[in-house]
């Protein structure tokens, strides 16, 4: 508003009030392109866009040398998954591939007709769900070959997290009316009693020389 | 204007104005420097991770300790811990001394991702996860990339 005012004036009266305009130079921001592509291809060179993702276990902790006992578990219970040292894998004996793993767990652990060659069941109260049938005795019995490809052996580890995956969330949408991925912690931790994972890994089998370092 | 019919107008190509340029590539920055992470380490071994419908983002970037198991330029299978071929007997001190350098929140949430390649034998595999076993890094992640399907 001076400003506007002043010029006017200095219209009127050109000689006496001439004063010197005064502009702030512009600074010259041609070069600023150049340094930021700068940065961008930096950046671009030392970071990588791979995210972290993988198939998370859990380890059993090691057990106590003196207190080691051969725990017995019934024939019934127990799931057989062998992976050879040619990459087959078999399921109580019988050549599957891991889709056909992932149904076989899921009809054993279920055992909706409480058929007496598979699983045992126990009672129980469980917050949230009631009073439920809870498979909480059997065991996926893991056993591979030094020799085994690791690929074969996470596809077995894939099918079977597929597997309780998939009756966890069957459960879900049926009690809870929405899928596994949308519960709640406290609603995992019920899901999660109901259908416990079970798994016990052996001592992999040394098929001919080994795949030692 | 109806005079200068015969003259030709001055052909002046405008200059583009780019003092958004910097702007817009400064966006781009931000972007990448968002969903990228740096490299940690330079892997010396060559690996290709298996596909899995299962897997899951991990979750704290602090507590995720990296095994790579791989190829090495020699050709055969190679233990790799931060910057160095290893074998699997300096896997309890590495642990070790990652667990030592992680806050104690980051330590009970310590997670040792296995970055393996799907050739190798399950012996190594094996051996690897027994030496986590005794130095007590019991949550493990086998890395792989997500396939649908």
């Amino acid at each position: 508003m001076c400003l506007v005012v002043l010029e006017r004036f200095n219209q009127n009266n050109p000689i006496v009030f001439q004063r010197r305009k005064r502009t702030v130079p512009g600074l010259n921001a041609t070069a600023m392109a150049d340094i930021s592509f700068m940065l961008l291809i930096f950046f671009l060179v030392t970071s990588s866009m791979d995210a972290d993702k993988g198939l998370s276990r859990q380890l059993p902790p090691l057990p106590n040398e003196q207190l080691e006992q051969e725990q017995t578990v019934k024939q019934r219970n127990v799931l057989q998954i062998d992976i050879d040292a040619a990459d087959r894998l078999t399921c109580n004996g019988d050549t599957m591939s891991a889709k056909q793993l992932t149904q076989r767990i899921v009809e054993f652990v279920e055992n909706v007709e409480n058929n007496p060659s598979m699983p045992e069941k126990s009672r129980r109260e469980v917050n949230l769900l009631g009073l439920m049938e809870v498979s909480d005795r059997h065991v996926l019995a893991i056993q591979v070959d030094r020799n085994t490809s690791f690929d074969a052996y996470f596809q077995m580890q894939n099918a079977v997290v597929a597997a309780y995956n998939q009756m966890r969330n069957h459960l879900a949408v049926r009690r809870f009316g929405h899928s596994l991925d949308l519960c709640s912690k406290e609603e995992l931790e019920a899901l999660v009693i109901v259908y416990p994972q079970r798994i016990s890994e052996q001592q992999p089998t040394d098929g001919e020389k080994g795949g030692k370092l | 204007m109806r005079k200068r019919i015969f003259r030709r107008s001055e052909a002046d190509i405008p200059e583009l104005n780019t003092s958004s340029l910097p702007d817009l590539i400064f966006t781009v920055l931000f972007f990448f420097m968002l969903v990228t992470h740096m490299r940690q380490v330079d892997p010396k071994v060559s690996y290709e991770v298996p596909q899995g419908t299962e897997v899951r983002k991990l979750g704290h970037k602090s507590s995720v300790v990296h095994i790579y198991i791989g190829k090495s330029a020699g050709g055969d299978f190679a233990i790799q811990l931060n910057n160095r071929i290893a074998t699997v007997d300096e896997i309890k001190a590495f642990i070790e001394s990652e667990r030592r350098m992680m806050s104690a929140e980051d330590q009970s949430l310590l997670t040792v991702s296995i970055k393996a390649d799907r050739e190798v034998p399950m012996g190594i595999i094996s051996d690897v996860k027994h030496s986590l076993q005794q130095s007590m890094a019991l949550r493990i992640n086998y890395a792989a990339i997500e396939s649908k399907e």
